[in-house]
């Protein structure tokens, strides 16, 4: 079963007096798989903020379909569940905390839902324990790290029981720790409570562990697969704006140097593993 | 020869005399050579940003003092001005800044407040923002119609524009895809490169530091962790590792190959250098 599905999906920002508009989205066909953890990468401009702003209903299609659990987002009648099982992350922390209390921020969705009190007692302490923050429950938010403040974002929206999490250039302004927190974070939700996890990054290494890698470009999907398939597609990635990671880098050089060395040690342990193993058998 | 700024024994605590004091930064002592680019790394609240801040007189330290070219820069406060204007300081996130009507007028703040006026303001505007690449035609269009990463080279332009002998960067590259990071890099190695100036960066990104600078200083609570060329530093890679520090994913990659046996110096940061040394060890086994 498909969580989400866009058939010859298409946007256009509205363009200025007299400009034709630009397709930020020319035709994107593609299924997201319940439970699976998808990265969509792309450089600025590549239409990937686009596409998962098309994946709630925050923009709704100029041409073609977006689907989620079969229900139209184009269909006003379902926008709130919809939105209740699609949830998003932005991209900067201090835009999207609106209380005072951490715990009172996360409880904000599940009260507007009109969720029972003491239901929503148990899906706020569920949430922050989640994502590692029962400590800081009664903390002020705007004197927490930027790592924390995503997490409680993100507890936020898993406080709405979203069968989905987007998280839009969620890591973009973290530092490496805060970036860390929040991956493992997303990870452990997407392992424990089987919620399906689309990231939008320009950091590749963040994809390393993903299920899916989606590279966007110019409006469209340009390569899809496992990050094995994707990070070694050395030259199309660089075509496009986007580097390699530095172990396929390497791979690649000693490969046109004659090593024999595998291209998909992505890992600098099996990257490590695979030179190792190929100097010994000179 | 003597070094353009000396950080002496700085110490710089926040709330004093309440229950939140905290020294941000404590006993900083190093030297910044002229002409240099030199890295600064650590993690957030390791001091870094509390540190830059005191290098142009923005924060007054605690204890220790700032010398600019042996001039300690608090000896006559009412001419703080003057460090400001020598030591241009860039902060995070600097397009958040802009607000003038024009991109012209933008990058004609700063040297019209140095007093440039006329074909003087003029030539500093157009140099500087040719530095950057924005193109003549977009210095009449307003700020706010640019994309993210060329309003950052809009704010930059307008450091540059007052011609600093200093120039400090407080992570520049920081929410920018990497083909943007790479463009913004080479717009900084090059005006290093033609103008000799100083520079100094400030990054998260071990990778970045590693690639661009002569020499890195590592923050870690409030303190110098270490300082040296990037061979220098990287050589003490489980070192900073322990010290909860990223080390570029080469020399990771490095550390893991010396780990299973391979003869190989793990001070490495390039892709380049590693192979090279992977290569020269090939040789030397085929001979056998």
């Amino acid at each position: 079963m498909d969580m989400i599905e866009t058939k010859a999906l298409e946007f256009a920002y509205p363009a200025e007096e007299g400009e034709k508009p630009v397709l930020a989205l020319r035709g994107v066909d593609t299924a997201i798989e319940k439970g699976s953890f998808v990265v969509v990468l792309g450089h600025n401009g590549s239409g990937k903020s686009t596409f998962a702003k098309s994946l709630n209903a925050i923009l709704l299609p100029c041409g073609g379909k977006v689907y989620v659990e079969g229900m139209d987002t184009q269909d006003e009648a379902c926008l709130l569940e919809i939105r209740r099982r699609v949830g998003m992350v932005f991209q900067n922390p201090d835009n999207q905390i609106v209380a005072n209390v951490v715990e009172e921020d996360v409880a904000f969705a599940p009260e507007n839902l009109g969720v029972a009190s003491e239901e929503i007692r148990r899906r706020v302490d569920d949430a922050l324990a989640a994502v590692d923050m029962t400590a800081f429950m009664t903390h002020a938010p705007h004197l927490l790290s930027g790592g924390q403040k995503q997490r409680v974002a993100i507890a936020g929206v898993i406080a709405m029981e979203p069968e989905c999490i987007v998280l839009d250039e969620a890591t973009a302004m973290l530092d490496p720790i805060g970036r860390q927190e929040v991956l493992s974070a997303v990870h452990k939700l997407n392992r424990e409570k089987d919620i399906t996890v689309v990231l939008i990054t320009h950091h590749m290494n963040e994809a390393e562990e993903a299920d899916r890698v989606i590279v966007m470009d110019d409006g469209r999907i340009a390569l899809d697969g496992t990050p094995k398939e994707v990070f070694t597609q050395v030259e199309p990635l660089r075509t496009m704006g986007l580097t390699v990671p530095d172990t396929v880098d390497l791979l690649d050089r000693l490969r046109k140097d004659g090593l024999d060395v595998p291209l998909d040690a992505l890992t600098v342990d099996e990257c490590a593993a695979a030179i190792t193993a190929a100097l010994a058998k000179n | 020869m003597e070094p353009i700024l000396q950080v002496k024994d700085l110490t710089h605590t926040y709330g004093a005399g309440t229950p939140f004091q905290r020294s941000a930064v404590e006993h900083m002592s190093f030297d910044v050579n002229e002409g240099e680019f030199l890295g600064i790394i650590g993690h957030t609240g390791s001091g870094k940003s509390t540190l830059i801040q005191h290098l142009n007189g923005l924060l007054q330290p605690t204890a220790g003092e700032i010398l600019l070219r042996g001039k300690n820069i608090w000896a006559e406060p009412k001419k703080i001005r003057e460090v400001r204007f020598k030591v241009g300081l860039v902060f995070q996130y600097p397009e958040y800044q802009l607000f003038e009507e024009t991109v012209y007028k933008d990058i004609a703040f700063g040297p019209a407040n140095q007093g440039k006026t006329g074909d003087e303001l003029d030539h500093a505007v157009r140099e500087a923002a040719k530095l950057v690449g924005i193109r003549d035609d977009q210095l009449e269009k307003s700020p706010f119609e640019l994309s993210g990463g060329q309003k950052r080279r809009v704010a930059l332009a307008g450091v540059l524009a007052m011609e600093p002998e200093v120039l400090v960067l407080d992570e520049p590259t920081a929410g920018l895809d990497p083909a943007g990071r790479e463009n913004l890099m080479a717009n900084i190695r090059d005006y290093h490169r033609n103008k000799g100036k100083t520079i100094i960066l400030v990054s998260h990104s071990m990778d970045e530091i590693a690639r661009n600078v002569d020499r890195i200083l590592v923050l870690k609570n409030a303190h110098v962790l270490m300082q040296g060329t990037p061979a220098e530093v990287f050589a003490r890679g489980e070192e900073l590792l322990s010290a909860g520090l990223d080390v570029p994913q080469i020399t990771r990659i490095a550390m893991e190959l010396k780990r299973r046996g391979v003869d190989i110096d793990p001070a490495v940061y390039t892709v380049e250098a590693l192979e090279r040394q992977l290569l020269a060890l090939r040789k030397g086994g085929a001979g056998c």
